[in-house]
């Protein structure tokens, strides 16, 4: 097995769905048969504050939290929340933004240009459009697994292992509707593969 | 065997079941919470949320006396509500084992100190293990059951947030022990009952039981050296342990899961092998006194904060200057590209729910312009703007109190502009013995009762306000009215008032600070969030 140890960071903000997903994604990377932990803080913060998730995968992987630059792929369910975390992530960072803006409460309009922002910030920006993946999952509730199943291309964990993981973590009533959201979160980085390639 | 990925809390729980604890007690405090729901899960262990951490650790010791294991959890400031027990227990030893569970707050992400409970262990001469991932934490919670049968002692199990919710793989155990039955209380009154005459013998026992824990610790498996480059020796324990695994893969490390008593041959033996001792430990210099006091040279924090969590970054520029280079861990290459950006995103501090029952009192109070002594819960984000209309706030139950010391220290001067607010929770934990207190000394303080049924903030505990118990189980609800009247407050000094009826609201407040009588306002609404999980169940 190869020695590298995957660091995924995913933030937003409380109620996105972070901790759900990260629970999943975890528990995807052991039942492939990495080791896997992940880190988050739950309490005060919860309350509308910024929610983040450590998430590392790998033969052996010692510290739950991740270094500062060492992030291979900072999924952000909040465009602004993104550049709160600008310190773990590096020049060759994988940087999945939904274009989803909470604004936050101290704050009276939210900066017009952040897309802009982001895009000087980080040369490996790929922008996701959450109106075209929700019309595709049946529920925006399912917003965060779609995502999950957007990176799971470039992750070395089987299909089968993100089903089972799903299967686990969410109520079986809205199994299917899960498996699907996963899918089509992996159908739209088909279609816009090019664009992080390039 | 089966492999499952668990929080630090989930494994104690799991551990705690597995070493056949029949009892588990416990007051809810981030981030120790989830241990005790873990294990109600479980069949064939009775659990409750207790009052408070003293009462929980009291049911706690009479339950080890009448011969069932049982784990009592809290967070580190709860541990200075139960320290009363906990000292004198520390006398009595036990009879099945006794495991307390303390969840520290380094970071302070969601306390209001960062106080190192290691301390503790060494005040009241009890051992501590420390464990570094979930795993861990659900064998060493296994083997303080062992220890405290083997050694007639409470064991604390220490963790940190990072520990308590951080999620790491967990072999579940082949046979769990679940043939343990409680026998019965036996007397022993030499033993249990601490007159000076028994504690001053008990003490002599307790000294002794430390020498031989000192001495046994250094052939405890869970005091591990890992022998590597000889230049530089780091003394470790928990979390930090996994970030020093991380950034000095090469170093030579002495893993300690006894933190207290200190295996003092096994640091000597360390010590001649590694040219340099360097110790990486959250918050206090606990080990780094002790090891100094044993006439070794060491270095700590020096290079180390005092304050705040570690992370593999802190330890690597930390130690910079004194580690070689090439024992760092390299790093991706990538990581040495920087990022910049010309925008900091503004901070998001918590703020109380949109249709939070708390809303209405703390506008109010700000329009009144009132001193609030606060307390410890949601409400606490009364301080933050929009509302600023909170004064104090310390420790659990402290509102009352303090309110009435602000009246006492101005005597006929006090002009009647202060106020007590406290949530339904808090108060039944500690807020009633501060409102008999006011009652008794002829306060006339006004405290505020926020009641939303719930413990919210810990995530929704159930309480003696609530009517139900921790398996959901329907059971007595304090009666405020009753309870105030019996404390000799006068019944139309008593207010019940609907949360969302800002102007009854705001009457009973400025009503009762004009009577200058000791009054109780009790506001009541179900949390929002509570109320939304109401309706999905």
């Amino acid at each position: 097995m190869n020695r590298k140890i995957y660091n995924i960071l995913m933030v937003g903000v409380g109620g996105q769905g972070i901790i759900t997903a990260s629970d999943i994604f975890a528990l995807a990377a052991l039942i492939h048969g990495f080791d896997a932990k992940k880190s988050e803080i739950h309490g005060m913060s919860q309350r509308g504050g910024s929610v983040f998730s450590h998430v590392r995968f790998g033969e052996k992987v010692h510290s739950p939290v991740i270094a500062r630059g060492e992030v291979d792929i900072l999924l952000s369910l909040e465009e602004m929340e993104t550049l709160r975390w600008l310190a773990y992530a590096n020049k060759k960072s994988l940087v999945v933004v939904s274009k989803t803006r909470i604004k936050p409460a101290m704050v009276s309009d939210y900066p017009e240009d952040m897309e802009q922002q982001l895009g000087k910030s980080f040369p490996n920006l790929l922008m996701v459009d959450p109106g075209v993946l929700s019309k595709r999952i049946e529920n925006e509730k399912f917003f965060n697994v779609s995502l999950l199943g957007l990176i799971a291309p470039l992750l070395p964990i089987s299909i089968q292992a993100w089903e089972k993981a799903i299967g686990q973590k969410v109520p079986l009533h809205f199994l299917e509707q899960n498996l699907n959201a996963f899918k089509q979160g992996s159908l739209y980085y088909d279609s816009i593969k090019k664009e992080v390639n390039s | 065997m089966e492999k499952l990925l668990l929080s630090g809390n989930e494994a104690i729980a799991l551990g705690a079941y597995e070493a056949g604890a029949i009892v588990g007690t416990g007051y809810p405090g981030t981030p120790s919470s989830e241990i005790l729901e873990a294990l109600t899960s479980y069949p064939g262990v009775y659990t409750e949320w207790s009052v408070n951490e003293k009462v929980a650790f009291e049911v706690a010791l009479g339950a080890v006396l009448a011969g069932a294991r049982t784990l009592v959890t809290m967070k580190h400031v709860g541990l200075n509500v139960a320290a009363d027990p906990l000292f004198t227990s520390s006398y009595t030893g036990i009879k099945a084992g006794l495991v307390i569970v303390t969840a520290d707050d380094p970071q302070i992400h969601s306390s209001q100190n960062e106080q190192d409970n290691r301390n503790y262990a060494a005040a009241a001469k009890i051992p501590m293990l420390e464990p570094a991932d979930s795993q861990e934490a659900k064998d060493f919670t296994e083997l303080a059951f062992v220890l405290s049968e083997r050694y007639d002692t409470p064991v604390l199990l220490r963790t940190t947030t990072r520990i308590s919710h951080s999620m790491t793989v967990v072999t579940k155990g082949k046979n769990p022990d679940r043939s343990h039955k409680a026998q019965g209380f036996k007397r022993n009154r030499e033993k249990y009952v601490m007159i000076p005459a028994h504690a001053r013998a008990r003490h002599s026992i307790v000294e002794q039981r430390m020498r031989n824990m000192t001495q046994d610790s250094n052939n405890l498996a869970v005091n591990r050296m890992e022998l590597a480059d000889k230049r530089i020796g780091i003394i470790t324990s928990g979390v930090s342990y996994t970030y020093v695994k991380e950034v000095l893969p090469e170093a030579s490390v002495l893993k300690l899961g006894m933190v207290y008593p200190l295996p003092e041959k096994l640091i000597r033996e360390f010590a001649e092998y590694a040219e340099k001792l360097i110790i990486v430990e959250e918050l206090d210099p606990f080990f780094e006194l002790r090891i100094k006091a044993m006439g070794l040279a060491a270095q700590g924090k020096q290079h180390l904060p005092l304050v705040g969590e570690l992370s593999p970054d802190t330890i690597r520029s930390g130690l910079k200057a004194v580690v070689p280079q090439e024992l760092f861990a390299q790093g991706s290459a990538a990581a040495q590209q920087k990022l910049s950006s010309a925008y900091t995103p503004p901070p998001r501090p918590p703020a109380l729910c949109p249709g939070c029952p708390h809303r209405t009192v703390f506008t109010i109070l700000k329009k009144l312009d009132l001193i609030v002594t606060g307390d410890i819960g949601c409400y606490t984000l009364g301080v933050l703007p929009p509302f600023s209309a909170m004064d104090t706030c310390v420790e659990m139950g402290g509102s009352v109190g303090m309110a009435q010391g602000m009246e006492a220290a101005l005597g006929s001067a006090y002009n009647h502009n202060t106020v007590a607010v406290i949530g339904d929770s808090t108060f039944a934990h500690s807020g009633v013995t501060g409102l008999i207190n006011a009652a008794y000394n002829k306060h006339r303080s006004v405290i505020i009762v926020l009641d939303n049924e719930t413990t919210a903030m810990t995530g929704m505990q159930p309480n003696p306000l609530s009517g139900q118990r921790i398996n959901k189980e329907t059971t007595v609800k304090l009666d405020y009215l009753k309870l105030a009247e019996a404390m000799g407050i006068k019944t139309e000094n008593v207010h019940i008032v609907d949360a969302y009826a800002k102007a009854q609201v705001e009457e009973a407040i400025t009503a009762s600070l004009n009577k200058r009588e000791l009054s109780l306002i009790v506001v009541q609404g179900p949390c929002i969030i509570l109320k939304r999980k109401r309706k999905k169940a």
